[in-house]
């Protein structure tokens, strides 16, 4: 039934924004729409009118794909009352590239992008107050970046001499230890060790 | 302290009626580490600035890092009032990608202690609110009740608070004959209970001076800014994850969904209090399938699900699925899924990326409260200083799922 539904959002979407859709995939039962970022204020005003009722914007968060030349994904999630419905909207875009704030559209995007910008370093152009969201006041980097290590850069502890909160390198007494479970029989990318002796 | 934490200076200037505080991060009203800073004209409220993150421990990064069993504790640390129900989206998004079907019983287990998830949050929230009006008696009755659920956490799966119950899958382990009758037993002596909380609250005057025609929400801006839950049915919105997109056996269950009127904090209390009712409408439901539902509570596609202690000791393969599940764990196919519940507090949802290898790729976590407490500032413009307490306990948020 749903599946129907989203069929035909997706083949109006399609109709009513030409090449503004550069992808359309329908799978697990959701639908995925990657549009242009350039025009995702206008998508976005379209959606949430007539007759495409998607009245709330559920979230807006962003992936990280370091190999790609457009590195981030900006994943939106809409859920239509009336339809009940729920629509993914992604754009692509990199560290440099704006993406036009839809705060106009919608409202609750203001910390939803906020915490994009925080987690990601992605920017959105016109939106009234990009700061930081989640992390410290003064923190330096993106945290959800694939390249930002997990233990992060900097711990904190009191100081009991100079009486306040100190900033210091992390110091590990061990390595994180990280597990390969990619099995060889499936395919791993690398050389094994010990394979880098055989003669080929 | 660091740099931003020192207080805004006042500006002299020939209006000394405008000045801006710190509400927080340690205040007993905050309901947890939460800094606001409120600009003030006199006692009336100009701007709130929600300071948020002080309890960000970076789950979703975490997460990244970890096999999908590892992660399901994560979920208990969100939101710690009601730990299962966040538990529930993460393995049904799991579920969602691997394509696994859940035994019935699981299901009605899984629906049993999300509806005593439900009722720990709606207690814990309900008398809290009453607390930052002023009123002290109400919290120590409730937590009372609360106990008691807490002893039937522990009775099903060793812990108190930090559940790790529901596994992708089903449930971890099934629950005794003995603990189903005792849960039947509390369903019968809560609805008194309650009453009696209730008359101390609900019609309570200065309860009601504190709270009717306070925060009022209008549907239209409760479409405006993503609410969900007890926020948008206070303002007469017909909307529940339960009853619109069933999950679970949700379908075959009767209840109703208490609606709001006017959408002020009073109306979302009281939409809370009758939830109660109906999630032990729910769990007495529950309660009389489970006994005539013998079957497995973990789905037996032993690559996603461990095998019974018992089949280890003899068949090898058993042994090497233990092995591999708790070593490796499983491999999702490539793709992205989104799964929600109706949690206490509104929709919760998990959007999963997956690689194709036995880790999530991205995890982001969609919690209720956070796209709550982000209204703060058009909620409390032009409310008085003292509303600021009242309007934060009635939309409902606690920390660890708002910092994630």
């Amino acid at each position: 039934m749903s599946l129907e539904k989203l069929q035909a959002v997706a083949e109006r979407l399609h109709a009513d924004l030409k090449e503004a859709v550069h992808e359309v995939v329908l799978a697990f039962g959701e639908l995925t729409v990657t549009v242009d970022r350039e025009r995702i204020v206008e998508v976005m005003a379209k959606l949430r009118a007539e007759p495409y009722r998607f009245h709330q914007l559920i979230d807006v968060c962003g992936v990280d794909y370091p190999k790609r030349a457009r590195r981030f994904d900006v994943v939106y999630h809409l859920l239509s009352l009336t339809q009940n419905i729920r629509l993914r909207i992604k754009v692509q875009t990199d560290e440099v590239v704006p993406v036009p704030s839809i705060r106009s559209v919608y409202p609750n995007a203001d910390w939803y992008e906020r915490e994009a910008f925080d987690m990601y370093g992605m920017l959105f152009s016109n939106h009234p107050d990009l700061r930081r969201l989640l992390t410290d006041y003064g923190f330096e980097g993106h945290p959800l970046r694939k390249d930002f290590p997990m233990t992060g850069h900097v711990e904190v502890r009191y100081d009991e001499e100079q009486k306040r909160v100190v900033y210091e390198p992390v110091k590990l007494t061990q390595e994180y230890r990280r597990f390969d479970f990619l099995s060889p029989w499936e395919g791993a990318q690398y050389v094994l060790p010990g394979d880098e002796k055989a003669k080929v | 302290m660091a740099d931003g934490m020192t207080p805004v200076p006042v500006e002299k200037g020939d209006d000394d009626r405008k000045f801006t505080i710190n509400f927080g991060p340690q205040h007993p009203a905050a309901h947890g580490v939460l800094r606001l800073v409120l600009d003030l004209d006199g006692e009336m409220v100009e701007r709130v600035d929600p300071h948020i993150g002080l309890l960000h421990r970076g789950t979703e990064k975490l997460m990244e890092s970890r096999t999908y069993l590892q992660n399901v504790p994560y979920f208990d640390r969100l939101d710690y009032v009601a730990p299962m129900n966040q538990e529930h989206a993460f393995v049904l998004a799991i579920e969602k990608l691997l394509g696994l079907e859940v035994p019935k019983r699981a299901q009605l287990i899984r629906v049993l202690f999300s509806e005593i998830g439900r009722i720990l949050s709606h207690i814990l929230n309900t008398t809290t609110q009453a607390m930052d009006v002023g009123a002290l008696t109400p919290p120590i009755w409730g937590f009372e009740q609360r106990e008691k659920l807490m002893v039937f956490y522990e009775r099903a799966c060793g812990a108190r608070l930090h559940a790790n119950y529901f596994r992708p899958g089903g449930v971890h382990q099934d629950l005794p004959l003995e603990l189903i009758e005792d849960i039947a037993l509390w369903c019968k002596e809560y609805l008194p209970a309650l009453d009696d909380i209730e008359s101390l609250i609900t019609e309570n005057r200065i309860f009601k001076q504190r709270n009717v025609d306070i925060g009022l929400v209008t549907k239209e801006q409760a479409f405006d800014w993503g609410f969900t839950g007890v926020m948008i049915r206070g303002s007469g919105v017909k909307w529940d994850l339960r009853k619109s997109q069933p999950y679970e056996c949700y379908a075959e269950l009767e209840f109703d969904i208490p609606l709001g009127k006017n959408g002020d904090c009073w109306d979302r209390y009281l939409c809370r209090v009758e939830e109660m009712r109906e999630s032990v409408k729910i769990m007495q439901q529950c309660i009389d399938k489970l006994k005539v539902t013998p079957g497995p509570v973990l789905s037996t596609d032993h690559k996603v699900t461990p095998p019974r202690r018992a089949e280890m000791k003899n068949s090898m393969e058993a042994l090497i699925h233990h092995f591999k599940l708790y070593t490796e764990g499983f491999k999702t196919p490539e793709g992205e899924v989104y799964a929600c519940v109706e949690a206490p507090k509104g929709e919760f949802g998990v959007y999963l990326v997956s690689d194709g290898t036995n880790k999530p790729y991205r995890c982001k976590i969609r919690a209720p409260g956070f796209a709550h407490l982000q209204a703060m500032d058009w909620m409390n413009r032009g409310h008085l200083l003292a509303d600021v307490s009242a309007i934060l306990g009635s939309i409902d948020i606690v920390f660890g799922e708002v910092d994630r």
